[in-house]
């Protein structure tokens, strides 16, 4: 279980490398977790061939939903928006390098539904976009 | 060890009747459970009660004839009984089972108000109430046109009277608050209240979630019109609660859901009502719930509702004193004297989730979030809080478990 709190997500947390925001962009979009209100935003810029050129989160949370929003911008960044499309719960979890249990994978997941909502433009993160 | 032991309550004695609380966690740690205002454990003796029934008397209720019906069906109403003294109602007329306090305050919304209130009628709820005893009157609000208002919090946790004897004037139909937050802990002068709001001219409903099961609740002396409570936070299974409403009111009311049961008469094209309080229990109804919350009940009444709040307030007040020691926690809420044993706190630098996942490592279970009461963290500017709550078999040993493992958390974090 300390597993849990690795150091990398502790890392992740305290010194996340892509918190902020992107003003101009091309894709923001901005969601909660109704389970604990926690509230994630990610602006993306997108070169002309469709990739992702940068990728910055912001908002709030526990340090598995920061550290997982921290890795997964690390890891879109020079990937072109179809592949980031085809990212789901695996994804997450093997970038944390942990497993978790139902309340927390919600934390863990909320960055990659706020990421595809907006790539996909849709009005909401819901769960069916990382099963 | 004895020393921990406050003389109220014979706590070994009382531990002892909870099973759960022998089990060890995944680290092979005994569970500090510090969850009861979410839900309460449940003792063997209700464990037992329900366990009984189905393998002794299990039928469906109220039609059959033969012994197992008759028999299902006195311990159904045999439940109801008790816990109409438990409150003090005049009746167990006055007692309507329901699934849990969030369906006793929408069969209020659904019945009373649709019957009663019109585009324009103001209803009062307060600033500290659980979603439950708010999202049916926005969804009333979106469907009649009524008017809400709420009596502010103020910083220290407590109901802002003055403002809402000011809210008042503005004559509402319906005055509806929580006895006890679930998040602050605050005690709400709840006949006082009433009183105001009876000489306004408006019906009171009480949201007793977490009043009945750790204060002595007596409906008559309160006064109130309508009082709602759930079994699973006062030792009693999930699946059942109360609607508590005067036998005036209740009669007046049209019925919630149709079906069986809440019949007395049923043609091709129309239905007579059944008389209180089955009018509004339709359908087959959770009989060994009740048979439960029964047994919840006399064990609650045998072990004396006055000596649970008094130990419930000697380990709040420790809690609060050990809890204030730790540098960088920030406690919500009223003083010990005019709260129950809840404790809602921030650690500094830390999300509440993880602190709740830290101590869960030593078997130490609180809960993480915004408790089902969003608008009242937004007032106090927070997401969410850890909250440590506490019941009739809660322990000093256990408070100060938890604050050895909020010193754990912060070196973690550090
Ligand atoms: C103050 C308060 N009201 C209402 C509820 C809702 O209770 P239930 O979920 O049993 O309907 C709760 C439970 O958390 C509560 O604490």
């Amino acid at each position: 279980m300390d597993d849990l709190y690795r150091e990398v997500i502790i890392e992740h947390y305290k010194n996340p490398s892509y918190r902020g925001k992107l003003d101009p962009h091309d894709i923001s979009f901005a969601d909660n977790n109704p389970l604990c209100g926690d509230h994630i935003q990610i602006d993306l810029r997108v070169d002309g061939n469709g990739i992702v050129t940068e990728a910055m989160f912001s908002g709030h949370g526990c340090a598995i939903s920061q550290a997982s929003a921290d890795l997964l911008m690390e890891s879109i960044i020079g990937k072109p928006l179809e592949d980031v499309k085809k990212l789901n719960k695996q994804d997450i979890l093997d970038l944390l390098g942990i497993d978790l249990g139902p309340v927390r994978l919600k934390c863990a997941l909320l960055s990659l539904k706020v990421l595809k909502a907006g790539v996909y433009g849709l009005g909401e993160a819901s769960d069916s976009l990382v099963e | 060890m004895p020393a921990y032991f406050p003389m109220t309550l014979n706590i070994e004695k009382i531990r002892n009747d909870f099973p759960i609380l022998e089990r060890e966690t995944a680290n092979g740690r005994r569970v500090i459970y510090l969850d009861s205002t979410a839900t309460s454990q449940k003792p063997v003796q209700v464990i037992e009660a329900m366990n009984d029934y189905y393998r002794r008397s299990n039928a469906n209720i109220h039609r059959g004839v033969h012994t197992l019906a008759e028999e299902a069906t006195s311990l159904y109403e045999g439940a109801r009984e008790r816990i109409a003294k438990f409150i003090n109602a005049s009746s167990s007329r006055e007692i309507i089972y329901t699934r849990n306090t969030t369906e006793s305050i929408n069969l209020v919304a659904y019945s009373w108000a649709r019957a009663n209130l019109k585009a324009g009628d103001l209803v009062i709820l307060t600033e500290m109430e659980h979603h439950s005893n708010l999202v049916p009157w926005h969804m009333l609000q979106a469907e009649r046109g009524i008017e809400l208002e709420f009596i502010p919090v103020t910083e220290d946790g407590l109901l802002d009277l003055e403002a809402f004897k000011a809210l008042l004037n503005r004559t509402p139909k319906l005055v509806s608050f929580t006895h006890m937050s679930n998040v602050l802990g605050t005690i709400n002068p709840a006949g006082e209240i009433i009183k105001l709001a009876h000489a306004a001219g408006a019906l009171t409903l009480v949201d007793g979630a977490q009043s009945v099961p750790h204060l002595t609740v007596d409906v008559q002396a309160l006064d109130a019109d309508f009082y709602a409570f759930s079994a699973h936070k006062m030792c009693g299974p999930t699946g059942i609660g109360v609607l508590y409403g005067k036998t005036s009111l209740l009669e007046a009311m049209p019925p919630f859901l149709g079906g069986g049961d809440m019949i007395k008469e049923v043609k091709l094209r129309s239905f007579r009502p059944n008389t209180l309080p089955h009018k509004f229990e339709a359908g087959t109804p959770a009989i060994a719930e009740a048979v439960g919350f029964g047994a919840a009940v006399d064990y609650l009444t045998q072990i004396g509702m006055d000596d649970i709040a008094a130990h419930e307030h000697e380990i709040t007040e420790y809690a609060l004193e050990r809890l204030e020691e730790v540098p960088g926690v920030k406690l919500f809420g009223p003083p010990a004297e005019k709260k129950g044993g809840v404790a809602a706190f921030t650690l500094e630098g830390v999300h509440p989730h993880d602190v709740a996942q830290i101590l869960d490592q030593d078997g130490i279970a609180v809960r993480a979030g915004h408790h089902c009461a969003q608008p009242l963290h937004e007032k106090f500017g927070i997401p969410a809080t850890s909250r440590a709550s506490f019941y009739l078999y809660s322990t000093k040993e256990e408070v100060d478990l938890l604050v050895q493992g909020l010193y754990k958390v912060k070196e973690m974090f550090g």
